[in-house]
């Protein structure tokens, strides 16, 4: 960046034109990683067991439903833009480089839509389950409890 | 042309000396590659068994628990710390700080054993809970 144009200077993305951007990109998506693995390796952790119950009783808080959330997306788009520099160091030819990437894409982002449509459906489940407690309650004391 | 042969070779896989640089930055990829084509499978298939139902999620503890199940598992948590370890080593790199030989060579052998001894106390707490 320091010997080129004065106009290359000032936008700041060198010969490639526009690497600076993914590499960026590349470490705040990191960021999100480093606390967003960090907090779902802990919970795991930390659980009182590993049934179904327990898993859901955690997933369907609305903190974890939030962090599982943005876990999904952080981590989508960060091996989206690692397995690009991938295709980029192995796929030389360009025809075959534009679908690798272009499958990538479709890869992530169906992978990241799939998970964060089971995360709102957990939280409905979970929702569902409370209504439907809540109902049995009232039907029980309307049948005559107190 | 004879001359043009012996021209020297950029270096490749083949013909770079070993070093501990060298073996932290194809971890960190082996290890990037490895969570983003089998982790992130895991993660969409755990999440799917979960919004299953109580069925759907028996399967996917039983593949878990199974020998294969704990390979992958164990890998992948083995995963998490190495490229997060070196993943650091990165951000500190990318501050300019870090490129004198003795203390690269240094970080470059400490990431990979931090993230393991990391990977052993993580399996220690859940089996010994």
């Amino acid at each position: 960046m320091g010997n080129g144009t004065s106009i290359g200077r000032v936008r700041g993305t060198g010969s490639a034109h526009s690497g600076s951007k993914h590499w960026l990109l590349q470490r705040y998506t990191a960021i999100g990683n480093l606390f967003l693995g960090l907090w779902l390796v802990f919970s795991l952790v930390t659980l009182p067991g590993y049934d179904y119950g327990d898993v859901m009783k955690w997933a369907t808080k609305p903190l974890s439903t939030t962090f599982l959330a943005l876990f999904v997306i952080s981590t989508f788009w960060h091996a989206r833009l690692g397995l690009q520099v991938v295709v980029e160091d192995y796929v030389h030819e360009p025809a075959n480089k534009f679908a690798a990437v272009a499958a990538l894409n479709l890869a992530a982002f169906g992978g990241a839509a799939a998970c964060l449509f089971y995360i709102a459906r957990m939280a409905m489940i979970a929702a569902g389950q409370e209504t439907a407690a809540g109902m049995m309650q009232q039907i029980q004391s309307m049948m005559g409890g107190r | 042309m004879a001359a043009t042969k012996n021209r020297p070779l950029s270096p490749h896989l083949q013909v770079w000396r070993w070093g501990p640089a060298m073996f932290v930055s194809i971890l960190h990829r082996v290890t990037g590659d490895g969570m983003a084509l089998v982790g992130l499978g895991v993660l969409i298939y755990w999440l799917a068994s979960l919004a299953g139902g109580p069925q759907a999620y028996e399967v996917f503890s039983a593949h878990a628990g199974a020998w294969y199940g704990k390979v992958v598992l164990v890998g992948l948590t083995w995963a998490f710390f190495t490229h997060m370890a070196s993943g650091l080593r990165h951000f500190v790199l990318d501050i300019g700080a870090g490129y004198e030989l003795n203390s690269n060579a240094a970080w470059s052998v400490f990431t990979p054993l931090a993230a393991l001894a990391a990977t052993v106390l993580t399996w220690a707490a859940i089996v010994l809970k």
